[in-house]
């Protein structure tokens, strides 16, 4: 018998590899994966073991495995066994083979002896060792990160773009993790990312820009070292599906040079400091496709239905809203089925949508009129008025009184006349280069789907199904994209305008 | 000489009864028929057979977005629920060209009231639901082509509401709530249908405020 214990031996390495490497980040330059280490992120904290390059195999020494992970190697009959709490893999020397628990399994590569120490390929560890062990490993190859048990350790990748004199770093976090930004000092930002760890990947930087080095400050903060020539930042947040998405400004001061001339739409602008992850002014967006079921709506002279043209449009600016801006979206129906004009309402109020569009197809009873038409809600003098009567003193919870606003349902749209006009006045704009527009673009009408809802609402009559000319137009994929596409460009302006207005509140 | 006091006698008389009947019978008439003629509509004569009053009905305007107005006889009635009757009825008749009705063509008057406060409800059968060819546009000149002529035509009529086959309905169809008596919107006419009823508008808007809000809305 000459079986050796690893771990005994190993006892005083730990600590010594766990100071030494502590607060060594995962950090690697993109497109650069030649890392030395492999990096065992745990609740213990963080260690690093050296790989070694065999052919094409990066193999990690069993020794160190050992150390780690409290496993006992021992060495008989030509064959390597290696047991963690009464669970063994069996190695044998020139097979790229384990036995997992009796289970053969296969390995890149067999394991390699180099003066006395063996060394196992790393899917020794994903195909083997996770499967005997207790915690969960998961193995980030590309990054070359170990994690051990339920670590949130989301995946950081920064992307950088100069934009003239001004500068753009877009952070993606997978899964989402909250974050952030705090400017330290007059040529330095840090983003704090609320995490185990963070798996970064940062891009090459070119040092003569704004942005001079990304460096990791701790395992959990990234820190953006910028020129002399960095005057402020703003930054701004955005929900992807399944990434958070951090976009921050980097601009040189206000008197240095111009304005920088891009304004793209995902940084809505929020100024300075701190936390960036408060939460954009649009977070839920609601559209309405009319109609539906039994109720086609209008039916053109050709027969197309306007059930049919008010959801193609909804699932095209869904598609496109998500894409771009990240938000969430609810529709009203997302298939031909018959909603009542109160569940279309309730439905935006209950999932507290941010902005509430119905479409809708027009018609005339004289066939030559066309265009689009944007109406908002109405209310004669009377309704208004008893408005300004809505609120009451009533009994609270615990004892006491106190006054709650009572808006009736059917009046909840009042109070939020002002930004569904803006709203309105928004898309007419972007309708007018690219829709046909009526002579009356923003109108007011009583309509019943408008009044109850409680966030700024609009109904759109995308064009005048009774206009020949018209109908075969709403039929078609160009003009529904056109549509959608000046929908999106009106809402990006409306969040990005509600933002400055929340932040120069 | 007797003869000739008789004769006279009988020539006085003749004359002062001549005299008489011009004063108290012929000139009256003379000069009262044309004035009766012209002041027809609010004379508190008996309803008679044939006639008529002179009322504004509302039809698509040549923009196709908005309402014009025509005027027309209509048959007199009494009391105003009855003349109301009469203009909805004149209004939802199918009409020739160049006129374009905004009332399906099947619609009929099922029923008409009207409360003290000056709501008339005008309850159609089905047909102005089902026959509506639909689009926001259509609905709301359909509705406001019912509101305009009573609201205009009838100055105690200040709001309407519509009853489709005797029930109170959400919306016509699918786009304007109907769930309250709508008053009348000058917005929904053109210009030369504005300038005729402005005043009648004006009046029904400020009987509205002065009889307020609890009363506008239910």
């Amino acid at each position: 018998m000459n079986a050796r214990p690893y771990s005994a031996f190993f006892q005083t390495v730990p600590a010594l590899v766990a100071l030494t490497i502590l607060f060594v980040v995962a950090a690697r330059p993109a497109g650069q994966n030649a890392a030395q280490s492999l990096t065992v992120l745990s609740r213990d904290g963080r260690r690093a073991i050296p790989l070694t390059t065999s052919g094409n195999q990066e193999m990690a020494p069993l020794d160190e495995l050992a150390a780690v992970f409290q496993l006992a190697v021992r060495e008989e009959a030509g064959a390597l066994t290696v047991s963690y709490r009464g669970r063994t893999i069996v190695l044998t020397p020139n097979q790229p083979l384990a036995s997992v628990s009796g289970r053969l399994i296969s390995l890149s590569a067999a394991p390699s002896r180099t003066a006395n120490r063996w060394s196992v390929p790393l899917d020794f560890i994903s195909r083997a060792l996770a499967l005997i062990y207790d915690s969960r490993l998961d193995l980030r190859r590309p990054s070359h990160l170990l994690i051990v048990g339920d670590l949130r350790v989301p995946r950081v990748t920064v992307r950088h773009e100069a934009l003239g004199s001004a500068a753009r770093l877009t952070i993606d976090t997978t899964p989402r993790a909250v974050s952030t930004v705090v400017q330290e000092g007059p040529q330095r930002i840090t983003v704090r990312f609320d995490a185990d760890a963070i798996d970064l990947t940062v891009p090459p930087i070119q040092p003569q820009g704004l942005v001079q080095a990304i460096s990791v400050i701790d395992p959990v903060t990234l820190g953006v070292d910028l020129g002399p020539r960095f005057g402020t930042f703003r930054s701004s947040a955005v929900p992807l599906e399944n990434a958070a998405r951090l976009v921050i400004d980097l601009v040189p001061p206000a008197d240095a040079t111009p304005a920088p001339t891009v304004a793209p739409p995902e940084s809505p602008a929020r100024e300075l400091p701190v936390l960036t992850q408060a939460p954009p002014a649009i977070r839920t967006l609601t559209i309405d496709p009319g109609h539906g079921g039994d109720d086609l709506g209008v039916r053109g002279a050709a027969g197309i239905v306007e059930k049919n043209v008010t959801l193609a449009v909804a699932h095209r600016l869904k598609a496109a809203v998500e894409a771009r801006l990240g938000i969430r979206v609810v529709l009203t129906r997302d298939d031909d089925r018959a909603v009542s004009v109160n569940e279309r309402t309730a439905l935006a109020n209950n999932n507290k949508a941010d902005l509430f569009i119905s479409l809708h197809a027009n018609a005339s009873f004289r066939p030559d009129v066309a265009g689009a038409t944007i109406y908002l809600a109405s209310f004669d003098e009377s309704m208004a008025a008893r408005e300004g009567l809505a609120s009451e003193r009533l009994p609270a919870l615990g004892g006491g009184f106190r006054d709650i606003e009572l808006v009736p349902w059917n009046l909840a749209q009042i109070r939020h006349t002002a930004r569904s006009t803006e709203m309105a006045n928004l898309l007419a704009a972007e309708f007018r280069d690219r829709v046909p527009l009526a002579s009356n673009a923003v109108d007011h009408a009583p309509l019943r789907v408008l009044e109850s809802a409680n966030m700024p609402a609009v109904l759109i009559e995308m064009g005048y199904l009774s206009h020949s000319g018209q109908e075969k137009q709403l039929a078609g994929a160009a003009q529904q994209t056109e549509i959608a596409q000046s929908i999106l460009e009106a809402i990006v302006k409306f969040r990005d305008a509600v933002a400055d207005e929340g932040a120069s509140r | 000489m007797t003869m000739r006091h008789l004769l006279m006698a009988a020539g006085v008389t003749t004359v002062a009864i001549a005299l008489a009947w011009l004063m108290f019978v012929g000139l009256p008439n003379w000069y009262l028929r044309p004035a009766a003629t012209t002041a027809s509509a609010p004379a508190p004569a008996p309803s008679e057979p044939g006639r008529k009053i002179k009322a504004r009905l509302f039809y698509v305007a040549e923009d196709g977005t908005r309402l014009t107005a025509v005027e027309r006889e209509v048959p007199y009635a009494e009391p105003t629920v009855n003349q109301a009757r009469e203009i909805i009825t004149a209004q939802i008749a199918p009409v020739a060209e160049p006129l374009v009705s905004a009332i399906p063509p099947a619609t009929g008057l099922r029923a008409l009231y009207l409360t003290e406060q000056g709501e008339a409800f005008v309850d159609l059968s089905g047909d102005v639901a089902s026959a509506h060819p639909g689009g926001s546009v259509n609905e709301l000149l359909t509705i406001y082509t019912i509101v305009h002529a009573l609201v205009i035509n009838l100055p105690a009529v200040t709001a309407v509401q519509l009853l489709v086959d005797g029930k109170e309905v959400d919306t016509l169809a699918g786009h304007v709530d109907l769930r309250r008596p709508l008053p009348g919107n000058a917005a929904w006419l053109d210009e030369p249908a504005v300038a005729a009823v402005e005043p009648a508008l004006h009046e029904a808007a400020t009987l509205n405020q002065q009889r307020g809000p609890s009363d506008a809305i239910r």
